[in-house]
């Protein structure tokens, strides 16, 4: 295997590595019931706030830290309207993508043009140096290491834990799960909140390590094709891993593709790929055989409210 | 004293139409707070966000001109909202209308005649159509969401155009800027008042909304239209069918989306250019929202979103303001607006603590 290519499998992680984040903070959210359509006002939001805070405090630590809150924030005010105030979740969460794109422009108009250095390599000591597999594998910044233990944990708390199982019962039947003690919109918050905290840090991520400067409306529909993932995984963690990597690999491969000239079309063409992409893996994905496993939350979008 | 919610039996409808107005308040005081904390004369921000475009003349002509766009494709929308078929994508159908109807306009640079207006026109609506129609299918046929779809689609609309300027369409005396050559006089939309940019789009938009609200309040698919939306089981059993909606919701908003981006290219434009809309096919979500998704409140919540981008231009002209204010601003109504409907739909009641003598004859009472 030649280096080129290591390297191109590399950028492929660094590019899923975004998606993972806020797909896996969106699959919880849609597990609980809840469907928030501002991840990409979200992923913004936490891409602003950690590059502003990192360029102006140095520490790129406190700048992840402020874009989990910043995505928290956005979160909470999704959940007041929503769960509190029992507003539309569709309507909502545009709300939170237009009033995301509008704050992040605003708040980072001071930062476009800086360069920050870009997030440190954790090299595996031992390992990092072998071949092929230590670039692969051992020689990443925290953050990808962080995604996939997320995958992990996710998958785990879904599945093995007390608390999994209460919010997947919210999720499937509100009613229920209310009827025999718990506090559905208090379990929907928490959701919600963990959903901000991943897409503020997938924000991050972009602005800190993927491309490590700010520029305005970065995100460009990832919050997007993170929403359109979790329905590509049927709401199951590991798919949503896979998924992501599967559109790293394609916005690389059309990078690669514009960059090296490799098909004599438009680079614009190339670039609409990953957009193709997602409608054609939603489509594949609703019409194919798979269709009977299409398991939404039984409760997903709908409003709940405790009878008093 | 405590406060107790509890869900009216039905809508508060005097409320449901007060809350725009509240909505449009506490921005204006949110706005306050903002420039105060950004370091600016608020009265002053205030000012030249939301008064002083409505002062003049052109002002006024320029607010008819952006609110044009905005109410023509609000109206569509609101139809598919009412039935709960969600475009999303409106901006990428205004972008195909312009492709359409703009490419037309190209084809037929050299020819003469009253009849070029309304052919680029239907070029333009059916651009749009043939752009919602791919959601529309996938939504029909397999059920595939049209939120993420038609959002998708405007990226790819987007490059689309830029591909056709940066490329094929390029003026080639237009010394390598990426945009088209101008139109000929007949495919230019006439002005309506003279020495502004306020165009004859104006007219069809207004002429669009009572249309939409003939429509929704006097006809059969009015009626089927709000059915399936609010009752689709009842829609199902009275033999509405879904599908039909999912066409029909999308081909209407995808059609006036259409046409309202061919109007800016036809209109204040005058040629392709790779950037033809400041996301009009966003803010028309939230003027249908704030209209009640009802065509003649979108009329006057299309003027105001309107006021929002020209006040945003007059702030960064003015006092140097980020452009971006416009969209925080946009935002936050809609979040304001989305809160306060709270108030049309339940109702609030403080109630003194009932004392423990009360409480026990309640209980023995049951």
């Amino acid at each position: 295997m030649n280096e080129s290519f290591v390297l191109g499998l590399v950028t492929i992680i660094s590019a899923a590595t975004p998606l993972l984040l806020a797909a896996l903070g969106e699959l919880v959210v849609e597990r609980s019931g809840v469907l928030n359509l501002g991840v990409e006002g979200m992923m913004l939001a936490g891409a602003v706030t950690g590059f502003a805070v990192t360029v102006t405090t140095g520490s790129a630590t406190l700048g992840i830290v402020c874009a989990m809150a910043a995505g928290m924030a956005m979160a909470f005010t999704f959940g007041v309207l929503t769960l509190s105030l029992m507003a539309n979740q569709v309507a909502t969460g545009l709300a939170l993508t237009i009033f995301g794109i509008g704050l992040s422009s605003l708040v980072g108009a001071g930062f476009v043009g800086i360069a920050v250095d870009p997030l440190p390599k954790l090299n595996i000591p031992g390992v990092s140096t072998m071949p092929v597999i230590g670039p692969l594998l051992f020689s990443h910044d925290f953050l990808i290491y962080a995604s996939v233990a997320l995958t992990a944990g996710v998958a785990w708390f879904l599945k093995r834990s007390r608390g999994g199982m209460i919010l997947r019962a919210v999720g499937e039947s509100d009613e229920s799960a209310h009827s025999i003690g718990y506090d559905v919109i208090r379990v929907r918050y928490m959701a919600v909140l963990f959903g901000g905290l991943t897409s503020g840090l997938a924000g991050a991520f972009l602005s800190l390590s993927y491309t490590p400067l700010w520029i305005e409306n970065m995100t460009a529909g990832r919050g997007w094709i993170a929403l359109a993932l979790v329905v590509f995984a049927t709401w199951r963690p590991w798919w949503v891993l896979f998924g992501a990597y599967l559109f790293g690999g394609v916005t690389i491969l059309q990078l690669r593709a514009q960059a090296e000239g490799w098909f004599d079309v438009p680079s614009q063409v190339m670039s609409m790929l990953p957009y193709i992409a997602t409608i054609l893996v939603l489509t594949i994905i609703s019409a194919g055989p798979w269709r009977a496993r299409l398991k939404a939350p039984a409760c997903l979008g709908k409003p709940f409210r405790p009878a008093s | 004293m405590s406060l107790k919610i509890e869900r009216r039996q039905e809508l508060d409808l005097r409320m449901f139409y007060m809350t725009p107005v509240l909505a449009v308040v506490l921005t204006v005081l949110a706005g306050f707070l903002l420039f105060m904390f950004m370091g600016y004369d608020p009265f002053l921000g205030i000012y030249y966000f939301f008064i002083s475009p409505l002062l003049s003349g052109y002002g006024l002509a320029e607010l008819g001109l952006k609110a044009s766009p905005l109410i023509l494709i609000a109206v569509g929308l609101a139809i598919g909202f009412r039935a709960n078929v969600w475009n999303i994508g409106a901006e990428g159908q205004l972008t195909m209308g312009a492709v359409a109807g703009g490419g037309l306009a190209l084809a037929l640079i050299d020819v003469q005649g009253f009849w070029v207006l309304p052919l680029i026109c239907i070029a333009g609506i059916l651009g749009g159509m043939a752009w919602a129609a791919i959601p529309a299918f996938l939504k029909a046929r397999w059920d595939v969401n049209e939120i993420l779809t038609s959002l998708m689609l405007t990226y790819v609309a987007t490059l689309f155009l830029s591909t056709l300027v940066f490329g094929p369409w390029k003026d080639p005396m237009g010394f390598n800027f990426p945009q088209s050559e101008m139109f000929s006089d007949s495919a230019i939309l006439p002005i309506v008042l003279e020495g502004t940019r306020l165009h004859l789009g104006v007219i069809v938009a207004l002429l669009v909304a009572v249309a939409g609200w003939v429509l929704m309040t006097r006809t059969i698919i009015g009626f089927q239209v709000r059915v399936v939306g609010q009752a689709p089981a009842a829609a199902a059993f009275a033999g509405f069918s879904r599908k039909r909606m999912i066409w029909l919701s999308l081909l209407t908003s995808g059609g006036l989306a259409g046409l309202a981006g061919l109007f800016e290219v036809a209109g204040p434009i005058g040629q392709l250019i790779p950037s033809i809309s400041p996301g009009y096919g966003f803010t028309a979500i939230i003027v249908a929202f704030l209209g009640r998704l009802h065509p003649i409140g979108i009329i006057g919540a299309g003027l105001i979103m309107a006021l929002s981008y020209i006040g945003g231009e007059n702030a960064q002209v003015e006092a140097g303001m980020p452009q971006a204010v416009t969209g925080l601003f946009q935002g936050l109504l809609l979040f304001f607006l989305l809160a306060s409907d709270f108030l049309a739909r339940y109702r609030i009641r403080f109630e003194a603590p009932t004392s423990r003598t009360t409480a026990r004859k309640e209980a023995s009472a049951q």
